[in-house]
């Protein structure tokens, strides 16, 4: 080899080393500032929300503009009320559509369902809104916690159907055989045996998708719509705290900032500490469901 | 105790066979489970009925103009649906210029170079940015994000001032600052995903390309992102899909002016925040049926990507294994 091929080799590795070394660091700060806007997120929002949240955000109602102090503990309770009509609808035909794909599915019906169920979790929360809209306060002429509740349901059933059709699946085959091998039915060793072996999985499943619904705005803002008092019974609008964060964020008011940092502090506490919990058992299983 | 019945056992009597048959309960668990996936049918099939019904006095009305009219005057009753699908498209489209490769480049890094611990520490902490609400998405967007992008609106005007893009007055609330909050929100979702797909790249293609002397870099970038290739733009489009029906940290910071401009810098408006704001105040059938029709616009096209997705991702895992 001559001195200048040589020469020519060392300069060609060395810049192969070079842009192997930049890029791979590249790609380490790329990480970097993915993980770094989750920190700043709580960071900023521990360092404000807590700071404005005091104890009569919990328990008092909203007090006009100019006024100080008040709370959110309206939002606070429909949001609960919202989440329990939408896990009242949700959980059960997402749950049993679940256990037919896992346990009846094969056919071509299951993967219609399967196909549609894909497709209605990717239509954005918004449309579901004007759907419940559509099919609850339109015909009943007034917005309601019902109208909040079914919208937020509707967006339950997806997840919760893969989620469960998920870790029914996951459950081995030597357990149904065993089971019927004991002259159990189908339906009784899914019941008693195949349920339980995937329970925690679904729970915490069913955990996440009421976490990522709870935080939900779009859907509540044309079918709960909100309230400054207390709403009473199912019937009437009711305020949420997304919807809360959105209107007093949007207002040209300093005091309602500071009750909307302390509203975003406290959904967002409940939403991530939900999730630390749930994947910390998901992961002690193998399968995760997204 | 004879248990198998014969034929003749249970012909006189119906009714204790049907007893049996039921509290086997087969038949019971599949009718109940059955329902409830005919019921996800229903629902959708709903929904499309109800969003086509009701958006009817503006098809009639506008008809395909609906999708090229720029104008938007509820006072005359005029609809049209184009700067909206204009904002739409753009902050989706700087939501990815700056999504993807932060979301690509990240993945790279937690699927190929950082130890299987601090892999999955990491993505832990990157999945949880992905259940942040959207709304404390918008809260920041206004408060702290705005702020910073007027303090370096200067610089990025100084660098690229020359386009169009960069041009104009800055207030702020911009087609920009809903595009840069977007591409938050979807970067988790192009990790977790293309990380997954990279990480089902066989190890025996890396040890090939390792052994034959390429270094690291060279290993990642012309084998293992090619055979992930498809996969990763599955993720893209998901992400996509979900950026075009993202609504409240877009409305809280897009600035809601229905007008279409060049810039980027320009306020404007999207189909989701365009529903958000005036769907409780739309006065007249009209008025509604207009922005219902909008809905519609907006579920087709997340539709139509969400299809492309997921045949895309399938695909990719179709060939691997």
């Amino acid at each position: 080899m001559t001195p200048a091929l040589s020469q020519n080799f060392d300069f060609l590795n060395f810049r192969r080393k070079a842009v192997n070394a930049v890029m791979l660091s590249l790609t380490g700060l790329c990480a970097l500032i993915a993980v770094g806007i989750l920190l700043y997120i709580l960071g900023y929002l521990f360092i404000h929300g807590a700071t404005d949240l005091s104890w009569s955000f919990f328990t008092k109602l909203p007090t006009p503009v100019g006024e100080a102090g008040g709370g959110m503990a309206n939002a606070i309770v429909g949001s609960g009320k919202l989440l329990l009509i939408a896990m009242l609808i949700g959980i059960p035909i997402g749950f049993l559509g679940g256990v037919y794909l896992a346990e009846f599915g094969g056919t071509a019906f299951s993967f219609i369902v399967r196909y549609t169920t894909d497709l209605l979790n990717g239509v954005p929360s918004i449309v579901m809104g004007i759907f419940a809209y559509t099919v609850i306060v339109l015909p009943q002429k007034h917005f309601s916690t019902w109208a909040g509740g079914v919208a937020l349901g509707v967006m339950m059933i997806p997840i919760a159907l893969r989620s469960s059709e998920e870790f029914l699946r996951a459950v081995p085959l030597n357990l149904r055989e065993g089971s019927m091998a004991l002259g159990a039915s189908r339906a009784r060793s899914i019941l008693t045996v195949v349920i339980p072996a995937a329970k925690s999985g679904i729970i915490t499943g069913i955990m996440l998708n009421l976490a990522r619904v709870a935080g939900e705005t779009a859907p509540l803002l044309f079918t709960s719509f909100g309230n400054r008092y207390w709403s009473h019974g199912w019937n009437e609008p009711t305020a949420a705290l997304p919807v809360m964060i959105f209107t007093y964020a949007i207002s040209p008011y300093d005091d309602w900032h500071r009750q909307a940092w302390a509203a975003g502090f406290v959904l967002l506490t409940l939403v991530l500490a939900i999730n630390v919990i749930a994947r910390l058992v998901l992961s002690k299983k193998k399968h995760v469901a997204r | 105790m004879a248990t198998s019945p014969t034929i003749a056992s249970m012909e006189p009597q119906p009714a204790a066979n049907l007893w049996r048959r039921l509290r086997g309960g087969d038949e019971i668990a599949y009718v109940i489970t059955c329902t409830a996936a005919a019921l996800i049918l229903v629902i959708t099939a709903l929904l499309v009925f109800e969003l086509y019904s009701n958006s009817g006095p503006s098809r009639g009305m506008f008809g395909f103009g609906f999708l090229t009219s720029q104008v938007w005057d509820p006072v005359n009753d005029q609809y049209g649906a184009l700067p909206f699908i204009y904002g739409t498209l753009v902050t989706s489209a700087v939501a990815l210029v700056l999504g993807v490769p932060l979301g690509v480049g990240a993945a790279i890094f937690l699927a190929e170079l950082a130890p299987p611990k601090i892999s999955d520490a990491l993505t832990f902490l990157i999945e949880l940015l992905a259940a942040v609400p959207s709304v404390i998405y918008g809260l920041l967007g206004i408060f702290v994000l705005v702020p910073a992008l007027k303090a370096i609106e200067p610089g990025l005007r100084a660098l690229l001032g020359w386009t169009p893009l960069f041009s104009g007055p800055f207030y702020g609330v911009s087609l920009f600052a809903a595009g840069v909050v977007m591409s938050v929100m979807i970067v988790p979702f192009i990790i977790s995903i293309s990380r997954e797909v990279i990480l089902a790249v066989p190890s025996d293609q890396r040890d090939a390309a390792l052994a034959l002397g390429a270094t690291r870099w060279e290993t990642t970038w012309d084998v293992v992102i090619p055979n992930a290739f498809r996969g990763i733009m599955g993720s893209v489009f998901l992400a996509l899909a979900r950026a075009l029906g993202e609504t409240m940290a877009v409305t809280m910071v897009v600035g809601n002016d229905p007008k279409i401009k060049a810039s980027l810098f320009a306020p404007g408006y999207s189909i989701a925040a365009v529903i958000a704001n005036e769907f409780t105040e739309a006065t007249g059938q009209m008025y509604t049926s207009a922005l219902i029709e909008l809905a519609l616009v907006l579920f087709a096209l997340t539709i139509v990507i969400n299809g492309g997705a997921r045949l895309l991702v399938a695909a990719g895992g179709r060939n691997k294994s």
